[in-house]
């Protein structure tokens, strides 16, 4: 590891900074499926858009998380979207490519992607 | 199977976070000389009785087919010795697990490493509350990376605020890439 003291003056300018993220601010979760099959199905790429898309678009009301097994093996992988106030939206079969469109349509703009959905291709 | 070793690693990780490990150690060796590829985990999670490391990597065994069984690690014993290479778990009730896998290097059949560098970073992100300690050893290089550090040097803040996971991502991304010199899969 190099560089610890860039980090130590990200650490500084963070904590310096007013609007530092605040739990109470996220009022909207993406949680991927982890488990060994959600894995193999090409969890970690999706995980990782979405990682790259909220920050693209500066969405810091929105969190990413992970989950175990969640026992749709052939649905994976699996995206669950909690918006605040909302009904949990699953998201099957998901690939990279999906990702602007559910972040832009649904976390965005509040319309879930329905063709993505469960019940559209489960 | 995995496509890559790197998604065995992020799936094997797993296991030590759900039996609540505080502190996950990962190695990835990879020896020209040897001509193997290598994958640790070290945790100090909830470990496994003896009846439960006799079996649970035995893949597929007929007898529990309605309930679930587990794939994460017969997946990576079967890769490993299908690949001329090794597997070996130890683990102990309330103390910690150590799974060792190992391939060969020049194996026709061995899954690309891909990103280790991804899953390390995915590791993190996703398991803020977790420390690891990764080490990669390319034939006599050596890097290492460890969160405790990370944690120390940002305290109070989490690791997964989004300024000090990008520093861990260049970080792991330009370490890695100069001990390859070059490509790697
Ligand atoms: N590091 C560990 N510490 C404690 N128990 C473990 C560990 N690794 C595996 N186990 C036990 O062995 C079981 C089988 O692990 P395995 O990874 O093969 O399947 P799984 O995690 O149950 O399911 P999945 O198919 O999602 O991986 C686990 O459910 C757990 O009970
Ligand atoms: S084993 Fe978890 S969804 Fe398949
Ligand atoms: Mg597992």
């Amino acid at each position: 590891m190099k560089s610890l003291e860039e980090l130590a003056a990200i650490r500084k300018r963070m904590l310096e900074q007013v609007n530092m993220r605040k739990d109470d601010k996220i009022d909207t979760r993406v949680v991927v499926g982890m488990c060994t099959c959600g894995i193999a199905a090409g969890a970690r790429p999706v995980m990782l858009e979405f990682i790259s898309e909220l920050k693209r678009r500066g969405l810091e009301n929105v969190t990413v998380a992970q989950t175990g097994c969640i026992g749709m093996c052939r649905l994976e992988p699996i995206v669950d979207v909690y918006v605040k106030g909302q009904e949990k939206v699953t998201y099957v079969h998901m690939t990279p490519e999906k990702v602007a469109r559910i972040v832009n349509d649904h976390i965005v703009n509040g319309r879930p992607v329905e063709e993505y959905t469960i019940g559209y291709q489960g | 199977m995995m496509r890559e070793l790197s998604d065995n690693i992020l799936d094997i990780a797993q296991n030590s976070i759900a039996a609540r490990a505080t502190l996950i150690k990962i190695t990835v060796s990879v020896s020209h000389a040897a001509n193997r590829i290598s994958l640790c985990f070290e945790d100090n999670g909830c470990g496994m009785s003896p009846e439960m490391v006799q079996t649970v990597a035995e893949p597929f065994t007929t007898s529990r087919k309605t309930r679930k069984v587990g794939l994460g690690l017969p997946f990576l014993k079967q890769t490993a010795l299908m690949t001329g290479g090794t597997f070996d778990l130890s683990s102990s009730l309330g103390v910690g697990t150590t799974v060792c896998a190992s391939f060969g290097l020049d194996h026709i059949d061995r899954p690309p490493l891909g990103d280790v560098a991804s899953a390390f970073y995915t590791l993190i992100l996703l398991n803020p509350a977790v420390d690891f300690l990764f080490v990669y050893l390319y034939d006599e290089k050596r890097f290492e990376f460890d969160t405790r550090i990370v944690r120390q040097t940002i305290e109070p803040l989490r690791l997964d605020e989004p300024e000090i996971s990008d520093w861990i991502r260049e970080n792991l991304n330009q370490e890695i890439s100069l001990l390859h010199g070059g490509s790697f899969s």
